[in-house]
């Protein structure tokens, strides 16, 4: 018995260190490209496919990457990320896995009604909602930095739905 | 960027407008105060602002200065009967002196009409600074003696500013007298300022501020300035909210993961987490024999208030009207809770009243938030819309008699009312 208790953690360990080891080699890989690819020509970022997922070829800069739209958008008093929320967060997870020391800030932010208080905690919910989802895909928790603003830092100013649903977000920032 | 400030009194900077009327107010005429001194007035004209104070607490109507049919500033001036033939029940007079060294002595008398009597005579030796404090005395001596109620005109409101664009904004904690005057900048930053909460004592007030670009909660002395960090946790610092005895705060911490509800001893900064739940828990505030915490969660499916033993245990839901009930405040007796009410999309003030289990809703903006009571117990104040702008109303408690305070420029929000001067 107490031989079987042990073999089962010594397997457990092993696909612990597995899975380590691989998220390891995911999050080095692009990084040694990108030093190749300054010392060569620039254009080698490209070449990236050592491993890693292709997401991680794109650039923060680049204005038509996914990257570029980093504002989430939500239903009211809802944390509930759209299905297009999750698609965008898939390619900001392989860009954060690909770039291990980039760090970025999820300001939860929600629309003027109701209270100012009880929207701060909204808008921590749905910062937190889209930290999950990085996790999910794979993310370091210490890459990420979480603030609720609730309705204290509007984007679009006016009181009606069209303002508000502008409002209710979270912003990836950089 | 934040500025420390203790600055300059202005004057008023936010202006009251009584928006609606109400009906059976006690009629008092405040006869102009005769002066004696060196200049061709007095600084202050203290009939004006006491008449002011009496008007806004839509209990008291005070007569027009053209309906005045005399100018009596001593008793042996009035003569009831004709008093009595402009309908006035009461009748207040009185002298301000200014002596050679500077100082002030202010005397007034509040004549009963109907009866021809003194009800209250007094005098006050004051200095310039304090001629308004002394108005506001005065109004509350004459407010107490007439309604049985006791006056909270000498008090102070403190209140949130922002201005400029979205991409520049400035924010300002304020700290102004109860008629909108003297309004003095304690903080300012370009980061969110929110969540004032005035100490029992009245000295200090603990707020957020994301100065730093995050939430932290400050305790900051009204009158020096200092201030000190008390809270700085990972994630959602807010709400904080005296105990009635000044020695701890509770607040609201997400460092567990989630937004709960912590008792904060304020000396020591030990912590004891009140409420465990997978819900926001939020917004707390002391009933006034501190032995429960009020506060918004919405653990039910939608936020609603519950209350809970202040040493922990069950939370008994309060609230089943309407699908949003937050941001609760308790009536200085502990009988009535204000809240924002949510219900057909719009959000008002509502009051709980505890003994008989009615929600009564007060005011009929579509976006009002922050409700405060006045330390009396008789007025709320509350920050709504005029337009796009944010600016602050009064309603009384009965949903009766409303006014409204606004800024001449830029937004003014979460209001609250000072405790009683002590």
């Amino acid at each position: 018995m107490k031989f079987k208790l042990s073999r089962v953690m010594l397997v457990l360990m092993v696909a612990v260190m597995a899975a380590c080891s691989s998220t390891g080699d995911k999050q080095e890989g692009p990084v040694s490209i990108e030093d190749r690819g300054t010392s060569a020509d620039g254009s080698a970022v490209s070449s990236g496919a050592a491993g890693s997922s292709s997401f991680s070829n794109y650039s923060l800069d680049d204005p038509n990457s996914p990257l570029a739209q980093r504002v989430i958008y939500f239903e009211y008093d809802s944390a509930e990320i759209t299905m297009d929320g999750q698609d965008l967060l898939v390619h900001h997870a392989g860009f954060l896995v690909a770039n291990p020391t980039v760090h970025v800030t999820l300001e939860g932010h929600t629309d003027e009604r109701g209270s100012r208080e009880y929207n701060i905690a909204l808008g921590d919910r749905r910062a937190l909602s889209i930290q999950r989802v990085l996790e999910l895909n794979g993310v370091a928790p210490e890459q990420i930095t979480v603030v609720s603003y609730g309705e204290e830092k509007s984007a679009a100013d006016g009181n009606s739905e069209a303002a508000w649903r502008l409002n209710r977000r979270v912003e990836l920032l950089y | 960027m934040l500025l420390l400030l203790a600055s300059n009194p202005l004057r008023a900077a936010l202006t009251i407008e009584i928006t609606q009327g109400m009906e059976g107010a006690i009629p008092v005429a405040v006869v102009p105060f005769g002066w004696s001194g060196n200049t061709a007035a007095a600084p202050e004209n203290l009939a004006a602002i006491i008449s002011a104070d009496l008007n806004r607490s839509g209990r008291i109507e005070t007569l027009a200065d053209r309906d005045l049919i005399a100018h009596p500033t001593e008793g042996d001036q009035v003569q009831f009967q004709n008093w009595r033939m402009v309908k006035v029940d009461d009748l207040v007079i009185g002298k301000v002196s200014g002596n050679a060294d500077g100082t002030f002595n202010v005397q007034f008398e509040l004549y009963d009409i109907i009866r021809g009597k003194q009800l209250i005579g007094s005098s006050f030796p004051t200095s310039r600074e304090d001629l308004r404090r002394v108005a506001h005395h005065i109004s509350d001596l004459i407010y107490e003696k007439l309604t049985g109620e006791k006056g909270a005109f000498n008090t102070q409101i403190a209140y949130v500013t922002s201005s400029g664009s979205s991409k520049n904004k400035s924010y300002t904690l304020l700290v102004a007298d109860s008629d909108g005057y003297n309004p003095q900048t304690i903080l300012t930053s370009n980061q969110p300022l929110m969540s004032p909460s005035w100490s029992p004592d009245g000295r200090q007030i603990a707020y957020v501020s994301f100065e730093k670009k995050l939430a932290e909660i400050y305790i900051q002395e009204v009158a020096s300035g200092s201030r000190r960090k008390l809270a700085a946790f990972k994630g959602i610092n807010g709400a904080p909210s005296w105990s009635p005895n000044g020695r701890q705060l509770a607040l609201t911490l997400s460092r567990d993961g989630n937004p709960e509800i912590y008792i904060m001893d304020v000396s020591s900064g030990t912590l004891r987490r009140l409420t465990s739940s997978s819900a926001i828990d939020t917004e707390p505030v002391w009933t006034p024999d501190a032995r429960s915490i009020i506060f918004t969660s919405d653990r039910g499916g939608a936020a609603q208030l519950y209350r809970v033993p202040v040493g922990g245990g069950k939370a008994q839901r309060l609230t089943f009207e309407g699908k949003y009930n937050a941001g609760a405040d308790v009536s200085p007796d502990g009988r009535k809770i204000a809240m924002v009410h949510g219900n057909n999309g719009n959000y008002r003030i509502a009051v709980l009243d505890l003994d008989s289990g009615l929600l009564r809703t007060l005011t009929d903006g579509p976006l009002d938030e922050s409700p405060s009571f006045s330390p009396n117990g008789s007025m709320i104040i509350y920050a709504t819309r005029a337009g796009n702008r944010e600016v602050l109303s009064a309603v009384s408690v009965d949903g009766r008699f409303r006014q409204r305070l606004s800024l001449q420029a830029g937004n003014v929000r979460e209001p609250v009312w000072s405790p009683f001067d002590k």
